[in-house]
């Protein structure tokens, strides 16, 4: 398996409070990962920094054995933020081209890239309105187009089911889930639902910036006997203070 | 490739917002014209009370211009009743001039009309001292002007430094909520996460506001001069060149601090202290009585440079060579807040 990216002893703290405290993880091709976690819990600190929007205090981060932050790499990684950054004035249609001709495509590459992810969130009907007239759903879904807008390798998604309706839950799941099967994507997701952690190849439980526990969610519920993903971060989290 | 787009975008949001253009564009031109009529306003002849004041001297005060109101006696209260600008009286064979002075340039003048009149009526008493009273030929001055003419009204002297600081306002205002609003709404952040440099950030920002700082530079030029008529000697391609400059200072300026406000209402309270101190020392106000480190203060405000160059070139006709120094000065400053602009970025990202 190849490795696709590499979080080496990572530490970051914003002023005295340590976010991030010496993180070890090894990300593979072709698998999704679950960062699971309450809010504070420094997720989002981190999958910025592998991103390369932020640098860690000491340790290191390798993307595709390249070392971040590097610009080159960020044609092979999709961002979704955790808060929708939309350009409300603009129409859905008008951001997903702006943010597309920020990668390199050509033409008709960036044509087939808006018409797919606008059909595969279903936006199609709703690409001539202005953002400022979509609903929280809408714009989520916005934004998880514009992550995809450049067929990138590695897909980072911060909470990227918030505010979305269970069936559109369910069918955008379904599709991370062929990215993954049919075009080989690495896909990272934070969340703090529990039932979208099921869905991953592989979870990591973070709390006050340390991983409590990591594994498949087979193999985490095994190792603290109990039968759903929830119990075993209580009982980490337990085990751990 | 990127910076086009992101100008593009710039542009396209610019469009929406109607009120931002209006702005931009309208609100210069309306306080321009509020300015022209309110300094361009005709002078009213000052009012004087007069009692017992000899009959030659009457004539020659009218002739002076002064609205001449007759009494019998009168007193201070008189010219707050009737709301006289002056009184002059012969108390005891001499004239005694009270001034209103609730407005100290109208008392000025009335006291240096009346001050020629008297000296004027002296002269005839010694070169007539029996005749009746004469048509005093008035000695016509010919007087000269190194600058502008007889006509030149204060608007005149203004208008420079007026039309320097509506581009520089406006274009600060504009520009610097312009990225504050990509700071807030996340859309910055999430630009750095995109393959763009922080270097086709900044240009995108200078350039996609520029375009409407050089339209709002050309409206706001070509109307002060065509429509307010404006005093312009000098080229109007140098008058522009010196406001794109300008603009180019205050669109620096205004995305840099935009940096170190976290709102909307914060960038606003960035004007009494970015903007208004500069308009002091922009030639408005005459700087020769200040104290040398108040003057030097002067020397570090981009609107100082723009003014002197505009008052240069709109006023007394200056060639591109002698107002170079302030040309200069502008570059520097433009220089210097974009390279702060470009660093201020790394705080999102550090390539
Ligand atoms: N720019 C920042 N400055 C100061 N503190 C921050 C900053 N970003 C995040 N934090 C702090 O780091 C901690 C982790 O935040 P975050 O990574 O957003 O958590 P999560 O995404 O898991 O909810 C929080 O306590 C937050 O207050
Ligand atoms: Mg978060």
């Amino acid at each position: 398996m190849n490795v696709s990216i590499a979080i080496n002893q990572v530490s970051k703290s914003f002023g005295k409070k340590v976010v991030l405290n010496q993180i070890d993880f090894t990300i593979e091709e072709g698998k999704i990962y679950g960062f699971i976690g309450p809010s504070g819990a420094g997720k989002t600190t981190l999958v910025k920094m592998i991103v390369g929007m932020n640098t860690p205090d000491t340790g290191t981060i390798h993307v595709l054995n390249e070392k971040m932050p590097n610009l080159g790499l960020l044609q092979e990684i999709g961002y979704m933020a955790q808060s929708d950054a939309l350009y409300t004035e603009l129409t859905g249609k008008e951001n997903l081209k702006f943010f597309a001709s920020l990668y390199k495509l050509n033409k008709t590459e960036m044509k087939e890239r808006i018409t797919y992810t606008a059909n595969l969130v279903n936006l199609t009907n709703e690409l001539n309105k202005r953002v400022s007239a979509y609903s929280g759903g809408m714009k989520r879904r916005l934004s998880l187009a514009i992550a995809l807008i450049q067929n990138p390798k590695i897909l980072i998604l911060d909470e990227p089911t918030v505010g979305i309706d269970p069936e559109l839950r369910l069918s955008i799941w379904k599709e991370l889930l062929r990215l993954k099967n049919e075009e080989g994507k690495t896909i990272i997701v934070t969340t703090h639902v529990m039932d979208e952690a099921e869905r991953c190849d592989f979870v990591a439980m973070v709390r006050d910036g340390v991983i409590l526990t990591r594994g498949t969610p087979k193999e985490l519920k095994a190792q603290y006997q109990v039968d759903n993903l929830e119990e075993v971060f209580l009982k980490a989290g337990r085990k751990d203070s | 490739m990127r910076t086009v787009a992101l100008i593009k975008r710039i542009c396209q949001e610019m469009l929406r917002d109607k009120r931002t253009l209006a702005l931009l564009f309208i609100a210069p031109l309306i306080i321009l014209t509020l300015m022209y009529f309110l300094f361009n306003g005709n002078t009213v002849d000052p009012k004087l009370g007069v009692v017992n004041v000899e009959n030659n001297l009457e004539k020659i005060l009218v002739e002076a211009n002064i609205d001449l109101k007759h009494y019998e006696q009168a007193d201070k209260e008189t010219i707050v009743e009737k709301d006289l600008d002056g009184l002059l009286e012969v108390k005891d064979e001499k004239l005694v001039l009270t001034l209103e002075n609730s407005d100290p340039s109208i008392a000025k003048v009335l006291q240096m009309k009346v001050n020629q009149s008297v000296s004027l009526q002296a002269q005839s008493k010694i070169l007539n001292p029996n005749a009746a009273p004469v048509v005093i030929q008035k000695k016509e001055i010919d007087t000269q002007y190194v600058y502008g003419n007889s006509e030149t009204a204060f608007f005149d002297v203004l208008s420079p430094v007026l039309v320097g600081f509506f581009v520089f306002f406006f274009v600060f205002l504009i520009s610097g909520i312009g990225l504050l609003k990509e700071r807030t709404t996340g859309t910055l952040e999430r630009l750095m996460s995109t393959p763009i440099r922080r270097g086709e950030i900044v240009t995108a920002y200078l350039v996609g506001f520029g375009i409407f700082a050089v339209i709002q530079t050309v409206i706001i030029v070509i109307y002060s001069i065509n429509v307010l008529d404006m005093v312009m000697v000098g080229s109007v391609w140098n008058v522009i060149l010196i406001n794109l400059l300008l603009a180019l200072v205050a669109l620096s300026l205004g995305t840099l601090l935009s940096t170190f406000a976290a709102s909307e209402f914060q960038m606003v309270q960035f004007i009494p202290i970015a903007v208004i101190p500069q308009v002091f020392f922009a030639g408005i106000f005459p700087l020769e009585g200040l104290a040398s480190w108040l003057q030097s203060i002067g020397k570090i405000m981009p609107i100082y440079y723009a003014a002197d160059a505009l008052k240069g070139v709109m006023y007394k006709g200056l060639g591109l060579k002698d107002i170079s120094g302030d040309l200069f000065a502008l570059v520097v400053f433009a220089t210097v807040f974009i390279i702060l602009n470009i660093l201020a970025l790394k705080k999102y990202r550090k390539l």
